[in-house]
């Protein structure tokens, strides 16, 4: 089962840093989590046969959006959304979301909570073993010699007989979904629906990213 | 909105109550006076660093401040972020003759090579 915790879309803004009680200084990545328009609430009783909500975020041109999906927000009467995604959710938080209300930053989160976020990471495009798996690579000195950025052996001989799968080889990095967990809230501005959470989020600054309160807490 | 919005927000939220960080007139070359706040358990005192700022750099909420002093003859450098609040107060106590923003190459130097030339009548307070 996917995660049952609530969450927001929203779009990641850039890193900046604050001070804590103890005056010392905390780097935060800044989120914009709202307004959040739902869509529509999916139920396990229901023709979805699943529990989740659907939210929407982020403004679009009328004409950019086919038939079929301006239909489906004027069901809920949702302005015209950039991104759509789903949480699913545990039944008794179902009941928290209601089509066509707005939630901001404060409805689902406060200074403290733990939080998940989710986005794409930066592609690295095709990228060695050094790169992409921080292996060592080799020593510069002692007559090594054109092997500095290699990853070394791949397996041994006659017996397998073959390079085990899944072993760690150069090739694309990054520009994947990835999920940073357990960040701490440690500021809202709720009139401009920002979060500041403490640590970095995967992604350029303005990609989407999905920010859920942590499954683990 | 973009992050360099977000900050300029961040600077007064911080400032409250506190002397404005911002007006300061400080230069690389001062010699001033930091009152650092230091808390040690329920209680906490001021301890203060004087020395020279060799060093300004970033800006905005980040912007910080090197201050080297002499001390046993031993170079010491601290570096300060303007907005800290473990930070009292920030003195200026005199202004000197310089050529450039950052003053690393004093760390080289000792003795009487050390020295800056002092610009009177610069400084209001």
């Amino acid at each position: 089962m996917a995660s049952i915790k609530p969450g927001l879309l929203g779009r990641k803004i850039g890193m900046t840093q604050l001070f804590d009680d103890k005056g010392d200084a905390v780097g935060v990545t800044v989120i914009q989590v709202g307004p959040n328009h739902v869509v529509s609430v999916k139920t396990s009783d229901g023709p979805d046969g699943y529990d989740a909500v659907q939210l929407g975020f982020g403004t679009q041109k009328d004409f950019r959006l086919s038939a079929a999906q301006r239909g489906h927000l004027a069901k809920a009467s949702v302005p015209t959304v950039r991104t759509l995604g789903e949480f699913r959710l545990a039944k008794a938080d179902l009941a928290r979301f209601t089509p066509g209300a707005i939630l901001g930053a404060t409805d689902l989160f406060k200074v403290g909570d733990l939080v998940d976020v989710t986005g794409t990471s930066k592609g690295r495009g095709f990228a060695g073993v050094m790169k992409r798996y921080s292996f060592r690579g080799f020593i510069r000195s002692h007559g090594t010699h054109e092997y500095f950025r290699h990853g070394g052996s791949i397996g041994t001989r006659l017996t397998p007989g073959h390079v085990m799968k899944g072993k760690k080889m150069p090739g694309h990095k990054g520009n994947a979904t990835s999920t940073v967990q357990n960040l701490q809230v440690v500021r809202i501005d709720a009139e401009n629906n920002l979060v500041f959470i403490k640590g970095g989020a995967p992604g350029a600054n303005g990609g989407n990213v999905r920010v859920r309160l942590a499954i683990k807490s | 909105m973009d992050i360099a919005t977000i900050e300029k927000t961040l600077i007064p939220a911080l400032a409250e109550g506190a002397e404005d960080r911002a007006a300061i007139d400080m230069k690389v070359g001062d010699t001033v006076r930091i009152h650092v706040r230091i808390v040690e358990g329920a209680k906490s005192r001021i301890q203060v660093f004087e020395g020279t700022i060799i060093a300004i750099k970033h800006g905005g909420i980040r912007k910080c401040f090197t201050v080297r002093k002499v001390s046993y003859n031993v170079g010491v450098e601290r570096v300060f972020p303007l907005y800290s609040p473990s930070i009292d107060k920030i003195e200026v106590k005199s202004r000197h003759e310089v050529r450039r923003s950052k003053l690393y190459y004093l760390r080289s130097l000792r003795g009487k090579k050390a020295r800056l030339i002092e610009t009177r009548g610069v400084l209001n307070n």
